[in-house]
């Protein structure tokens, strides 16, 4: 597939695509550094994954293996799905961190390792008793061992830091190599290390100078005899920025309240791993956004209730066990039937289980875990750009059906990142909003022929009066019923105002075969890795299967059950223990397979492949 | 605001068409009666109001207020009002809640409304038993009180819902009786007219559950030994002659009689805007030493505080002041950004 050029010193090789992972202590600033590097990669015109990876502690002992942390980029000249399944080249700031992740690095892959952390002591809290430096173990990669620490050190003598403020600049260093391995310019991350430390002039010299030395140091020695060019992707014409699923989470409710011409008010407690988003939304009170730090999850979301019976766009965000907490109040949301959107990004469980590592394991939470028939509307992102959207729409489905929607994305969609086209405000749907004003006729309940929705009647409006609650309401009246008739009439006229959802959702069309042995049904975060190994099938000339990934989980688009008749097997590959597969084997009696992974670590391509040729086999 | 063309409400306006469902002789009655009341002379608009309610006898309140009403769920109703005044701080947001709802499934939201300084008023019907679940006892039951669930006695010691508000910072605390109408009303004006929280124990008889709930304080002949009406800038005199009298003693207060030298200048003159907390602990925690009467009125009311949804209406003006509206285009370019070209 390569081409290779001759640079006039060096080698330089034109390859489609690298996985790129650097790792270390929690401390060295792996996450920046891999932050930085997917910046410019980005800015270069590249498609791009991420995979931000790291320990539920802040600072575990230092150089132990739980401080591991990492951060994994794919980039490529063509279409990336995933962050990739292993690793072309490997950064290890310490040997905990070579010990966690030399496991993915491909063979004859580049290994850049800090040596002045291969010490004894270094070694014994790695619970290493050899240094794999040293006993040939690494072999068979492309070893390159470089004192980080003291070439660092060098590189700032003149700038006047302590010892240990020098050492903290080794990650860009380490940063400055890579961006002369791959020829990548380094202006966006001197850009913002211009901006990061513009009230302290000595660590804007020091990390520039640090990052600089790293870039010289491969230049000068003749240690690297080949670099790489990844040219720039295809990708469809328009402005770009690279995006998490949290930021694109936020902005989609910013848009969406901007839509709407309502105010959004987001109830929130801290939770990991969906803080960023509070963290996010915090910053636009030039929007009028208000956010609301909650004494705990129950007070998020029930505030959040009373913003939207207020007439604002009332919104809480949180993870699974949070989740838990607000069930009474999704509930409550139901009864009232008031516009709440309620974000689930999902963390391995049960209880606090592991809350930085993802899992998709609380679908049927977001679909059943309330008390008696209480139907919500659940949608659910695939990629981290496509967080935007969900937000907009779940906000659109909340206001224009009157009740509480549920969007599940995950801790992978959550801090994953990609190249995201931005959209223009004047194409984004508007979002219809009336609150009733006429006291003739008013009737709480009354509802929309088209929608069933009920009218939306905001505190202070003269004449209009009412109490809402959540005990059982008369229908039309609202008023306190206890009739065995109208309550289950009301059980069903609630979950039939769900199901009208479905009129909206566009029909499923399988990528892929539209008919044939084997429909792989999916939802969530597993998107890349499914629709990379379903490519990658079809072009091996498995020509016979076909590829659905679900954005909407409840109510299921109208024509699903059709299209999983067309094929001879159905495959649900959930990062659970076969949630979505429950749905559908009781939805369209359908006898499919579950492919479960529950290690909180998304699905590899090479997984998904293997599965598609056993079940074609 | 002009008041000229305020429609004026009467206590019927407050009323609504739904049967009132409390057991007869209900306390709640008569709380429901003066909030009608003092509603009608406060010269807002009705549909300005709106009650919020959790669970409980006395969440049923806002059903039978011809206002706005949300009856949420068990606890939650301080979390439901503070996104309503957050959103809408030109709206009155008024809570009715109990001793269970408030202070043992709601503990912690009430002790967070009222440290913010959200702008809502409380009113705590405090019977000391559970009323609606059918006779368990309460955070506010008496230390070995004998209910359903509790038949050898409780062992739990009761919360002081006056110092507990106090300890979190409330703006305005004060307690009145179910059963003392004029001094109930006075009360709910008063607590109407502060700007931040107020929180407001009402002392209210339980008829079926726990009868006679605060009978040592309300029974005719009892009640003026056994209460002392705070009046701010008042000495502190009870008694049925009204000859005795609070002092200062020590770092607490003691009950003395008038006369024999001691007259009403040695007496504690109540300050209800006094600055420290502590001063309004000593008063709420009279009635748990014997001897001392239990105190009613404003304890405590700090009228310079700000509002929670004033200081965040205020940070989104500043914002917007400086960096003006949000422009959705700028805002989802923000940061590097890089075009690809057809």
């Amino acid at each position: 597939m390569s081409t290779t050029t001759i640079d006039v010193q060096r080698k330089r090789e034109v390859i489609e695509k690298a996985v790129i992972r650097f790792c270390g202590d929690s401390g060295d600033g792996m996450q920046i550094t891999g932050s930085q590097f997917t910046n410019t990669v980005a800015l270069y015109g590249n498609d791009l994954a991420t995979f931000p990876d790291y320990p539920a502690e802040i600072r575990a002992p230092a150089g132990t293996l739980p401080g591991v942390s990492g951060f994994q980029v794919h980039f490529s000249s063509s279409d990336v799905y995933t962050p990739g399944d292993s690793v072309d080249a490997l950064v290890a700031m310490n040997p905990a961190a070579l010990k966690m992740n030399l496991a993915d690095l491909k063979k004859n892959g580049i290994l850049i390792v800090n040596l002045d952390s291969f010490k004894e002591t270094d070694l014994r809290k790695a619970q290493m008793t050899q240094n794999p430096l040293e006993d040939h173990s690494l072999d068979g990669y492309r070893l390159f061992s470089v004192e980080l620490q003291r070439l660092t050190r060098a590189a700032l003598k003149d700038v006047g830091l302590d010892a240990k403020s020098m050492d903290r600049c080794k990650n860009f260093f380490a940063l400055g190599m890579c961006y002369w391995l791959y020829n990548r310019p380094m202006d966006s991350t001197i850009r913002w290390i211009e901006d990061k430390f513009k009230s302290k002039p000595q660590l804007v010299e020091a990390n520039r100078l640090a990052l600089q030395a790293g870039y010289s140091y491969c230049e000068a020695t003749e240690a690297f005899q080949i670099s790489y060019e990844i040219p720039p992707a295809k990708l469809a014409p328009g402005v770009y920025r690279n995006i998490s699923g949290n930021t694109a989470l936020a902005l989609g409710f910013v848009a969406a309240s901007k839509k709407a011409g309502i105010p959004l008010f987001l109830g929130s407690y801290p939770i990991t791993p969906a803080s960023d988003i509070l963290h996010e939304l915090s910053q636009y009170k030039d929007f009028g956004v208000i956010t609301f730090q909650a004494e705990d999850e129950i007070a998020a979301i029930t505030s959040a209730i009373g913003a939207a019976y207020s007439g604002a766009l009332g919104i809480t965000t949180t993870s699974g066990p949070g989740m838990a907490l607000k069930t009474e109040a999704l509930g409550l949301a139901v009864a009232v039937e008031l516009p709440i959107v309620v974000c689930d990004i999902q963390r391995g469980g049960p209880s606090t289980g592991l809350p930085t590592k993802t899992e998709q394991a609380d679908l049927l939470q977001a679909f059943f875990g309330r008390n008696s028939e209480a139907p919500i509307p659940v949608l659910a992102p695939s990629t981290p750009g496509d967080c935007f959207w969900i937000a907009l729409e779940a906000s659109r489905i909340a206001i224009k059906y009157m009740l509480p929607v549920i969007i599940l994305s995950d801790g992978y969609l959550a801090n994953g990142a990609e190249p995201w086209k931005i959209p223009q405000a004047s194409e984004l749907p508007d979002i219809p909003v009336t609150f009733v004003t006429n006291p003739e006729g008013f009737q709480p309940y009354r509802r929309d022929p088209e929608t069933l929705a009920r009218p939306w009647a905001v505190p202070g409006t003269p004449g209009l009066q009412h109490r809402i609650g959540g005990l059982e309401k008369q229908d039309v009246s609202g008023n306190v019923s206890y009739d065995p008739l109208n309550h289950e009439h009301m059980v069903r006229l609630r979950a039939e105002k769900v199901e009208m959802v479905a009129n909206e959702i566009p029909d499923v069309v399988p990528e892929g075969a539209p008919a044939g042995d084997l429909l792989i049904v999916s939802w969530g975060s597993t998107h890349g890795a499914i629709t990379a190994a379903v490519k990658a099938q079809i072009a091996k000339g498995n020509r016979s299967i076909g590829h659905v990934h679900l954005r909407y989980l409840n109510p299921l688009p109208r024509n699903l059950g059709d299209v999983i008749k067309r094929y001879k097997q159905v495959l649900v590959p959930e990062m659970n223990m076969g949630q979505l597969l429950i749905v559908l084997r009781a939805k369209y009696l359908v006898d499919a397979h579950g492919y479960n992974k529950i290690q909180g670590k998304p699905f590899k391509q090479a997984e998904i492949e293997q599965k598609i040729e056993e079940m074609l086999d | 605001m002009t008041t000229a063309t305020l429609p004026i409400h009467t206590k019927k306006d407050f009323q609504t068409d739904q049967e009132v469902r409390w057991c007869p002789g209900c306390g709640d009655y008569a709380i429901l009666s003066a909030a009608q009341s003092v509603f009608a002379e406060m010269g807002i608009p009705r549909e300005k109001f709106v009650i919020v309610s959790g669970i409980g006898c006395s969440s049923r309140f806002p059903y039978y207020m011809n206002t706005y009403g949300f009856h949420s769920i068990h606890g939650r109703a301080p979390a439901v009002a503070t996104g309503i005044k957050i959103v809408r701080p030109d709206l009155e947001v008024w809570i009715a809640t109990g001793d269970g709802d408030s202070l043992s499934i709601g503990g912690n939201h009430t002790i967070h409304m009222l440290r913010r300084n959200v702008g809502i008023k409380v009113l705590l019907f405090n019977n000391r038993i559970y009323g609606l679940t059918k006779g368990q006892y309460s955070p506010t039951s008496e230390l070995g009180k004998k209910t359903k669930s509790t038949p050898f006695g409780t062992a739990d010691r009761p919360f002081n819902p006056i110092s507990l508000a106090i300890g979190s910072e409330a703006t305005f605390v004060a307690r009145s009786v179910d059963v003392f109408q004029q001094h109930l009303k006075e009360t709910l004006r008063k607590a109407a007219a502060h700007k931040g929280s107020a929180y407001i124990e009402i002392l209210q008889n339980c008829n079926i559950f726990n009868d006679g709930a605060w009978e040592d304080l309300t029974e005719k002949d009892a009640r003026s030994e056994h209460i002392v009406q705070l009046e701010h800038g008042k000495p502190l005199i009870f008694g049925k002659n009204r000859d005795k009298g609070i002092r200062r003693s020590g770092f607490g207060l003691e009950v003395v009689h008038l006369g024999n030298g001691i007259t009403e200048k040695d007496l504690l003159v109540h300050d209800e805007n006094h600055p420290k907390a502590n001063y309004a602990f000593m008063l709420a925690h009279m009635e748990l030493r014997p001897g001392l009467p239990t105190p009613i009125g404003v304890l405590r009311a700090c009228e310079n505080i700000p509002r929670y949804e004033d200081l965040i209406a205020e940070q989104i003006q500043n914002v917007q002041a400086k960096r003006g509206k949000g422009n959705l285009d700028e805002l989802l370019h923000a940061g590097d950004t890089w075009e690809v070209r057809p």
